[in-house]
């Protein structure tokens, strides 16, 4: 019971430091001081105060967008187990939930862009639309390897590790799933080199670009939900590259936190030394995640 | 008055509602009243005669020996039937309240009794479909489906667009009935009867070959790549209230025939299995994929049709896999989704095309491009089409999930079976179905992004409106099953465990839908998705400066004059996934040659043509027109000459069949 508070809590209230994390990286790397760790919360605190601006073009579609993809992600954050606790939610087959979950979420965030009636808003919806149907081919990909590891349908058991322990014949196909998954947080959360979360050039943006009109509480309910989001997706992640856990219970709470910081560190390097790619490079990039998924299942089912 | 007969009647009823409509004279409104009242009480006393069937339980029948040399009147209702005979009843029903204000008699004089007329054919034969028992039966209920379909879908003698679909479905249905008819004498001859009951064995060889005419012939009707050649454009020229009942429900008894065989023949090869499976992934992503290319909203949804009959054609596949390995998981899982997606299509496709029906019968066009901006004037409509759109995208909370959660739990449990050769494969069925799923998602919020939101891209000849009554009240109806089966799939349970065991007979101590996945737990976390949606609403609003948002232009990163022309259109939309298929679309494009500055106006045109009839069989139906003239040698018009050749054929066989 403790441990769900707990769980929702962080739900809740860590996800924006992850992305300070990444920015104070992104600041270090450049050689600059940088906004502090928590100006993410400020930044929310800032746009929940603003008022409203609603295009005449929009209809309900518009809100309905970034509403429904924070109650997505939210309720996705309450099927995973964080560290080596339980989720407060589980059954068998809520991965499947798991993944169209995020399904719905796209499917009102491009309809809330294409509600602004904007060049611009469509072609990052028409984008977004095209990429996810080659990243979500890599995650399941990488369910089955998970699954067909574990023996369960159920995300608590599919990311608590392999039913035989650590031989070579499993870390081989966990270590190229954990290269696809991670490509596909990469491009599920908007990170370099896919998109880049800081460019205002239009014409090279995906998912910034889709956000365009939104502003103030909608756009921080946004921010919010992508962070959120990584956050989940982080965390399916750290399942994968770090299944090691402490004796003591309750340390693994701090563990985890940790894990999940130094994930947000290496997506800040990454957009740090890497340039974005070229639009037309991004399908090649997600194609290998997808190659990466699919040798790992072949590995594991040979 | 027993189920059966109560079916039977009802059945008549529907068959033949169309018939006092030509009683009354061809303006007045009278005879479409008295059409759709009488196909109103014949599914109504269908659905009591389907209620008492299933609660007597066990499969009430009816026979009749009649006059025909072969075969015999023999009906029954099995659970199977019974499953299949709900949508049969349900949406032929509501698409003839919805035609009282679509296709209005007062505004059809010339066709809108014949509408009627076969429209109640076509669902009673449908209906007689379900329920027979005998090979003969079947097949004359077929065809007169087929026909009716036919006479049903090309009512409009004025539009060559729909004469011409309709002799390519009146084509493509007949190679598949010459199949069907080989595939009952085979039958015939396999087990010493035309009655459709299950064979204790089948002589060697013959299973394999049965299996594959059952495939072609029901594949015609279903439309599996490549035998949908004909559905694009049937149901895109036909009345939208015909698309819902062909769309809906005529290409499930495609479905249902393949199921009712192969739950007769016993002992599937692993073949079979795999054939379906890998079918329906190929005609899932292939289906789709021309769905996202298509300008026309109806086309765009006749290819969505037959990426689900690729679902539903997968799900078979497993359990046929489930029943040659011993899998009773796979089995209930399998058939139980396929089944469930049989009923969740037809509501929310017919959901669909009524919407499409509305939109034409508002903005007077099917094309995607020349519309926008309907959300304002079509506001109800708008938000029943998201429903069917999340529904059909199978996202939660809504029925398309609930049925496709049970096809990928059954596609994610054959990782449990090691050491047989090749099973690993059907679990690439799960990517395949994963890959549809973010396709459809792209194709539907093209449909939403082009039509109904952003700004009107043309003026309209009549300002657009929200549907009237009629047509509103069976969308609302549809949709609310859509949400009804969605968030509490476990009413849909006990129907499709039973259907399920009588297609495979599955050991006493096999699983059952309960023991094997939590439906409680789908309609816990619908409801709890619709709660956290509406919390997130409401704290929104109870922020401090919620209250009268500022309403300007679209910002557009300060472009100050926003025109509708500088919108996206929805084939620029899909174009880059057009791209990525190009390898099985093959699209044409027109775009204007630019070779000098300041180019005059110039025009693109860009078409995804059907890959299967456009390039492969109609050339060869044109080359065969060219060719084939020349045997008109043999054809001199002398009647003797003709009674001459059939003498000289009825000889040849007389000594060749000794």
């Amino acid at each position: 019971m403790v441990d769900n508070i707990i769980h929702i809590a962080l739900l809740l209230v860590f996800p924006p430091f992850l992305l300070g994390v990444i920015n104070k990286t992104k600041a270090w790397f450049g050689g600059r001081v940088g906004a502090p760790l928590l100006q993410p919360y400020y930044d929310l605190a800032k746009l929940f105060q603003k008022e409203w601006v609603l295009s005449t073009t929009t209809t309900w579609i518009f809100r309905a967008g970034p509403v429904v993809t924070l109650a997505c992600v939210l309720l996705a954050g309450l099927l995973i187990p964080l560290g080596r606790f339980a989720a407060p939610i589980g059954f068998a087959g809520d991965l499947i939930l798991f993944a169209y979950l995020f399904g719905l979420a796209r499917f009102f965030t491009t309809a809330a862009a294409l509600d602004t009636g904007s060049a611009f808003e469509g072609m990052g919806a028409a984008r977004e639309a095209t990429f996810s149907c080659l990243s979500e081919p890599a995650l399941f990909f990488a369910l089955l390897v998970l699954a067909k590891l574990s023996g369960s349908l159920m995300l608590g058991d599919l990311l608590r590790g392999p039913l035989g322990g650590f031989a070579p014949t499993v870390i081989a196909p966990l270590v190229l799933i954990a290269i696809g998954l991670f490509i596909v947080l990469l491009a599920e959360t908007c990170r370099i080199p896919v998109d880049d979360p800081n460019t205002h050039l239009e014409l090279t943006m995906i998912h910034e670009v889709m956000v365009l009109d939104h502003s103030g509480p909608l756009l921080g309910v946004i921010l919010y939900a992508a962070a959120i989001k990584l956050f989940v997706l982080g965390s399916v992640l750290l399942h994968v590259l770090a299944p090691v856990q402490l004796a003591t219970a309750w340390l693994n709470w701090p563990l985890f936190l940790l894990e999940l910081s130094g994930l947000a560190v290496a997506v800040g390097i990454v957009e740090s030394i890497m340039a974005r790619l070229q639009m037309r490079h991004v399908p090649y990039l997600l194609v290998s995640a997808v190659l990466f998924c699919g040798f790992s299942f072949i590995l594991l089912v040979r | 008055m027993s189920s059966v007969e109560m079916v039977l009647t009802a059945i008549a009823a529907i068959g033949f509602s169309g018939l006092p409509g030509w009683l009354f004279p061809s303006r007045s409104p009278a005879g479409q009243r008295l059409t759709t009242a009488l196909l109103l009480f014949g599914s109504a006393l269908g659905l009591t005669g389907v209620a008492a069937a299933w609660l007597e339980g066990g499969t009430p029948a009816w026979r009749v020996p009649w006059i025909l040399p072969w075969g015999e009147f023999s009906v029954a209702l099995d659970p199977l039937s019974i499953l299949f005979l709900l949508p049969v009843f349900v949406i032929p029903a509501l698409g003839s309240v919805y035609g009282l204000d679509y296709w209005k008699q007062a505004d059809h004089p010339e066709n809108g009794g014949k509408l009627g007329f076969y429209y109640g054919l076509l669902a009673g034969a449908m209906a007689l479909v379900t329920v027979s028992r005998d090979s003969i039966l079947f097949l004359m209920a077929w065809e007169v489906m087929a026909l009716a379909a036919y006479f049903a879908a090309t009512v409009e003698t004025d539009n060559p667009d729909a004469q011409r679909a309709g002799w390519i479905y009146l084509i493509a249905t007949h190679i598949g009935t010459l199949c069907l008819i080989a595939l009952f004498s085979l039958w015939h001859r396999a087990t010493g009867s035309f009655a459709l009951e299950p064979a204790a064995a089948l002589p060697a060889g013959a299973a394999g070959t049965l299996f594959v005419l059952a495939l072609i012939g029901f594949g015609f009707k279903a439309g599996f790549m490549p035998l949908h050649v004909w559905l694009p454009g049937a149901h895109a020229n036909a009345p939208s209230h015909v698309s819902a009942v062909m769309s809906g429900v005529m290409l499930k008894m495609g479905i249902y025939g393949l199921v009712r065989m192969t739950a007769l023949m016993p002992g599937p090869a692993a073949w079979w299995g795999g054939t379906l499976l890998g079918i329906g992934a190929v005609t899932g992503i292939a289906g789709i994929l021309f769905a996202i290319g298509q300008h026309d909203l109806k086309r765009l949804l006749a290819y969505s049709s037959i990426e689900n009959i690729g679902i539903i054609g997968m799900g078979l596949g497993l359990a046929l896999l489930g029943r040659v390995y011993g899998q009773a998981d796979w089995v209930l899982l399998g058939l139980g989704g396929a089944l469930f997606h049989v009923w969740n299509h037809s509501l929310f496709k017919s959901l669909l095309f009524f919407n499409a029906g509305a939109i034409i019968h508002a903005a007077q066009t099917r094309e995607m491009d020349r519309l926008g901006g309907l959300a304002k004037l079509m506001p109800r409509a708008m938000i029943l089409f998201v429903v069917g759109a999340v529904a059909i995208c199978a996202l939660p909370p809504l029925n398309g999930f609930a049925g496709e959660w049970l096809l990928y739990a059954g596609l994610f449990r054959t990782l449990g079976l090691n050491g047989e050769p090749g099973v690993p494969a059907a679990a690439l069925a799960a990517v395949a179905l994963s890959l549809i799923g973010a396709l459809a998602v792209a194709c539907f919020v093209k449909v939403l992004g082009t039509v109904f939101l952003g700004t009107p891209r043309h003026a309209l000849a009549s300002p657009a409106h929200d549907p009237p009554r009629c047509m509103l009240a069976p969308m609302v109806v549809l949709a609310g099953g859509c949400a009804g089966l969605g968030l509490f799939p476990a009413l849909a349970a006990p129907a499709l465990e039973r259907a399920v065991r009588t297609w495979a007979s599955l050991p006493g101590a096999a699983p059952s839908f309960t023991t094997l996945l939590s439906w409680r737990a789908i309609t816990g976390l619908g409801l709890s998705l619709v709660a956290l949606a509406g919390l997130v609403l409401l704290i929104l609003k109870l922020l401090p400066r919620a209250r009268g948002a500022t309403r300007p232009v679209t910002w557009d990163c300060g472009y100050a004059r926003p025109t509708p022309r500088m919108q996206i259109t929805g084939s620029s939309f899909g174009q880059s996934l057009v791209a990525l298929g190009t390898f099985l679309l093959w699209p044409k494009s027109h775009p204007p040659a630019l070779r000098v500055l300041f180019p005059r106006a110039a025009y693109f045109k860009s078409l995804v043509p059907d890959t299967i009839l456009d390039r492969l069989v109609l050339p060869v139906f044109r080359f065969a027109g060219g060719q084939l003239p020349r045997l008109r040698i043999l054809q001199q018009g002398q009647t003797h000459l003709y009674v001459l050749y059939i003498l000289v054929i009825l000889f040849i066989l007389l000594v060749w069949g000794r």
